[in-house]
């Protein structure tokens, strides 16, 4: 640390120095006096002697150390001291900058967090998961599951998990509660160890239910058993199978989906066991777990994805209907395969994107302040020049000004996009889902911050570099302005006010789509209407129904529900459409068909009973509804919507029209076509969809109660859950309205609207800050001026004219890019805001209308400033 | 550094060198330093003071040197330089190292056309 030692001896070893020039000087003087000279007269002559005091002064100094960490010292303490004298534009600096630094590193967190960050395992760099190659199709079946497994040469494990809902029962409580179902080899593969007893392993599995064993999630065990250690070894039960909890997992094993946090994992071959179909385990074409493999030590994707294509060819010949076509492709896991990760990497970048162009807004804003403030500087800098300071040191102060004032924006930025994100980490947005999202930054996140705030800091310091290295210290100390830019009339400020402008906008036409998107969203046809409708949603599995005894509790539930006073219609559904759990599709195929290998095209798949159309609202648009004469052995009938129609029949008339399901002999009839809806998500195009009749098929353990009512929601589910529990109280029951229960559906769209909101607003005030100071920089200059042609007789309207023209003129070409560019742009948006479209005039307009209000704020005190001149007053004074 | 370009730069170390002898004779401060060489030399050698200053701090840093708080001449407070125990065996090899240089350039530059 020796320089540490040098820079405190250093003050002491500087006074030294310039004792010893002084002295110098004054022997010199006083010699030169002896001759004869004046006093005066001999200290010039000794100065001109000896030279530039300072310089040589200077490079003395700089025998000394490192220099740069001398002058680096300096320059620091300079600019601390020049922030201090302008603490409004410190403020306004900092201020602008955390914002810009802090929308980054919040933005970057959450990309971080999401799509960066591996899972918490050993190894995860190495695991994928296996997917089809038609994006969003990226569950397997688990039979394929096997095959994949076993065959493959390029993997060192293989394992298959699935997320399910179940009714968990400890003594008298039972509640709902969301796990996975794992293949044996979860743990093993993943490398994670137990906290407690132990976990699940492949040779635990002896085919179907054969392994009635539970582990829990640390925060599960918690907050159900306070953490009791007993606990392992003792029963509990699962949808009412008893099951043996024989260990907790370790506190930060959250599983293999960055949002979906389970409380429990059961073996992947007790599905039965809790109440799946066993074809859950053996049908081909039931395609349910996610695959999520483990490569071989040095193995690379490419080599995997051929190793498993080589096992799909192989599949298809051996299994010519089920894996027709079957095909791999590895997707980095946690985000759902690409059900998530598509959308929410097009999305986080994009935001990226904007959050760059906020900073790169901030940065031009203060740029110009930093021109401007150059351009006030150029005496005092033009003095130093001359007194032989030279312009890489008079840069280097400028930059360290503005290197500190970015720390200082990026260390506060950084401290606000810390709790913002804690909060965001703390937040669960679905109520009755473990949806986690937790953003807290790391390291990485840090270490943007500090570099965004460099970069940004040198980004605006060099900007007016241009401006110091032409100042001519002779020209200026005269008084003769020199032309700043090449572009003569235009000054560098102007340029970078129009450029900031146009981000600016760019990111308010952005914001406006997304909430127009949104806005209309809420608005859009659902194909039924959510408004008044009240959902109670079983799992008859979980009271320990089988399959063919839901029918009489179903209609029982109708029965005891309909005679509720106050409730206008009632009907079931398998699955609550937008809500947590849709959909299911199944393939379709002309009637007739006898090969099964190419689907005509898959279709949502849902079961309801006759009064489900009255109660949802969803319209009938010709044919017949159900009724409950179509029975379990009547002919099978269907229902479908208007696209499924269009895809089918073409122009025909669908009524009365049959196709075959999946290996069916018995062709399903069109009854009746519906309208269209909205089933998985808001921004989906139309999607083909058919309804079955409950009492013919069954897709879904599901049940999901529609009550229409006027009653207050309140009183309505203290009076359903009685109603229901009466029927049997070991119902686990759900109960919310539907517009609750497509949370999960518009959380894309509200995150987005939000995020870009967000955004939106910060580019306006960044706006406003960049037009007022470039329009009280063009007042405060040209005061004299205007006192001046007042005197002279000058309107004041004329002044305000000379003022504001150029700002309100930079304003409107800056807003007129923006909005061009925003137009362009907007078509990225329309992943994931609905019917995105910067063309909506309300949108541009919006825009204008914004920006024009932006101008007006901006510069309103600029000019009453320049309409309140006194030019007695100012023509006094200098 | 030189202010007249007719003055040649002295080469490398020469200047060092000359400052150690000088003040090993007796400490002294800067002024009475370019006073000291330019006496010595009849004005043959004249010092910069451009080039003094930093040789001086060059020195105090490698340690061969220190300064000390005095009075000059006039009564006015000064610093004054003087060789450090370094200092003093410094200057003793780099002194005999410049005889063997000086002897070296001497018998190249006494080589005549034969």
């Amino acid at each position: 640390m020796e320089w540490v030692r040098r820079l405190v001896a250093g003050r002491r070893r500087y006074q030294d120095l310039s004792v010893s020039i002084q002295e110098h000087l004054d022997d010199k003087a006083d010699e030169l006096m002896e001759q004869g000279m004046s006093r005066d007269e001999a200290m010039q002559a000794a100065r001109r002697a000896f030279g530039n005091v300072g310089l040589i002064e200077e490079s003395s100094r700089e025998e000394w150390i490192l220099p740069t960490v001398d002058g680096l010292r300096a320059d620091v303490k300079y600019a601390a001291r020049q922030l201090w004298k302008h603490p409004g534009f410190a403020l306004t600096a900092i201020v602008t900058l955390s914002l810009g630094i802090g929308a980054n590193v919040v933005v970057f967190s959450v990309l971080n967090a999401l799509l960066v960050r591996p899972l918490n395992v050993s190894d995860p760099e190495r695991l994928y998961n296996v997917e089809h190659m038609e994006h969003g199709w990226y569950s397997q079946s688990y039979p394929d599951y096997l095959d994949y497994r076993d065959r493959n040469r390029t993997f060192d494990g293989m394992v298959a998990y699935d997320s399910m809902s179940a009714a968990l029962t400890t003594g008298q409580t039972t509640t709902k509660n969301f796990g996975y179902l794992a293949s044996g080899n979860y743990f093993d593969v993943l490398g994670v160890q137990p906290l407690l007893g132990r976990f699940f392993h492949a040779n635990d599995e002896h085919g179907t239910n054969s392994a009635p064993y539970i582990v829990l999630s640390y925060d599960f065990w918690r907050a159900r058993f306070n953490g009791d250690q007993n606990i392992v070894g003792s029963r509990i039960q699962l949808n009412k199978q008893p099951v043996t909890v024989i260990g907790i997992a370790p506190k930060d094993f959250h599983g293999t989906e960055i949002f979906y946090w389970p409380d429990f994992w059961t073996p992947i071959t007790n599905g039965p066991l809790i109440g799946y179909s066993h074809h859950y385990l053996d049908n081909r074409s039931t395609h349910n777990p996610f695959v999520l493999g483990k490569l071989k030590a040095g193995v690379t994707p490419q080599q995997a994805t051929d190793d498993l294509s080589s096992i799909c060819r192989r599949l298809a010949e051996q299994y010519p209907n089920a894996d027709y076509g079957l095909d791999a492709r590895l997707v980095k896991p946690g985000l759902m395969g690409d059900m998530w990760g598509d959308s929410t990497r097009d999305f986080l970048l994009a935001v990226m994107t904007l959050a760059l162009l906020v900073l790169l807004a901030a940065c031009a804003n203060l740029g110009s302040i930093f021109a401007a403030r150059a351009a006030d500087r150029r005496r005092e800098l033009a003095i130093r020049l001359a007194i032989g300071s030279s312009r890489w040191v008079i840069l280097r102060g400028v930059l360290a000004e503005a290197v500190l004032v970015s720390l200082m924006g990026g260390v506060s930025g950084t401290l606000l996009a810390s709790a913002l994100l804690a909060g965001l980490s703390h937040w669960q947005p679905l109520a009755q889902f473990p949806f986690h999202v937790v953003v807290l930054p790391d390291v990485k996140v840090f270490v943007l911050g500090f570099l965004l705030s460099v970069a940004s800091g040198l980004l605006f310091g060099l900007l007016p570099a241009g401006q110091i290295r032409r100042s001519d210290a002779a020209q200026v100390m005269k008084g003769v302005i020199t032309p700043e830019l090449p572009l003569g009339r235009f000054a560098l400020r102007d340029v970078l006010l129009s450029v900031q402008i146009a981000l600016c906008t760019l990111l308010v036409t952005a914001s406006l789509v997304a909430l127009r998107g949104m806005e209309r969203s809420l608005h859009a046809p659902l194909g039924f209407q959510a408004q008044g409708v009240m959902l109670a949603g079983t799992d008859l599995t979980m009271a320990g129904y089988k399959e063919e005894q839901f029918l009489p509790v179903q209609k029982r539930m109708l029965e005891e529900t309909a005679r509720i006073p106050g409730v206008s219609a009632v009907g079931i559904i398998d699955r609550t459409i937008l809500g947590e759990g849709c959909c299911g599709s199944e393939g379709v195929y002309p009637a007739g068909s006898t090969d099964f290998r190419k689907e005509l095209f898959d279709a949502h798949n849902f079961s309801i009973s006759p009064e489900y159309l009255a109660a949802s609202g969803m319209r009938l648009l010709s044919g017949r509804n159900f009724s409950w004469q179509d029975k379990a052995d009547s002919p099978p009938v269907v229902l479908v919507n208007v696209t499924f129609a269009r895809m089918m029949f073409g122009n025909r008339s669908s009524v009365g029209q049959h196709f075959l399901l999946y290996g069916g002999k018995l062709p399903q009839e069109v009854v009746g076509v519906v309208e269209d809806g909205k089933y998985l998500s808001l921004t989906e195009d139309p999607q083909p969809a058919m309804f079955f009749p409950l009492t013919q098929e069954i897709n879904s353990n599901d049940t999901v109660l529609v009550v229409r009512s006027g009653l207050p929601s309140t009183e309505l589910a203290s009076t359903l859950d009685r109603t229901l529990s009466d029927i049997d109280r070991n119902l686990p029951l759900t109960l919310h309205s539907w517009a609750d229960a497509m949370d999960l559906a518009f959380f894309p769209a509200r995150a987005a609207t939000a995020a870009l909101g967000i955004m939106g607003l910060l580019a306006a005030m960044l706006a406003t800050t960049g037009t007022f100071g470039v329009a009280t920089y063009s007042v405060s200059k040209r005061m004299k001026e205007f006192g001046i042609r007042v005197a002279l007789g000058a309107a004041r309207v004329e002044l305000i004219r000379a003022a504001l023209g150029r700002p309100l003129l930079l304003l409107l070409s800056g807003s007129i890019a923006g909005l061009a560019l925003g137009v362009l742009a907007s078509r990225l948006l329309a992943h994931i805001v609905y019917e995105a479209t910067p063309q909506d005039p309300v949108v541009l307009g919006g825009t204008m209308v914004t920006m024009a209000l932006l101008g007006l704020l901006a510069t309103w005190i600029p000019a009453r400033q320049s309409m309140s001149i006194d030019p007695a007053r100012l023509l006094r004074e200098d | 550094m030189a202010k007249n370009p007719e003055h040649r730069d002295l080469f490398a170390g020469a200047l060092e060198l000359m400052i150690l002898h000088s003040l090993g004779v007796k400490p002294m401060h800067g002024y009475a330093l370019v006073k000291h060489i330019q006496l010595v030399s009849d004005n043959l050698l004249q010092v910069e003071e451009g080039s003094l200053y930093p040789a001086l701090q060059r020195l105090l840093r490698a340690g061969l040197l220190e300064s000390k708080e005095g009075v000059s001449a006039k009564g006015r407070p000064t610093r004054i330089y003087r060789l450090t125990r370094a200092g003093i065996k410094h200057l003793g090899r780099e002194k005999s190292g410049f005889e063997t240089m000086f002897a070296g350039i001497a018998r190249v530059l006494a080589v005549s056309r034969a």
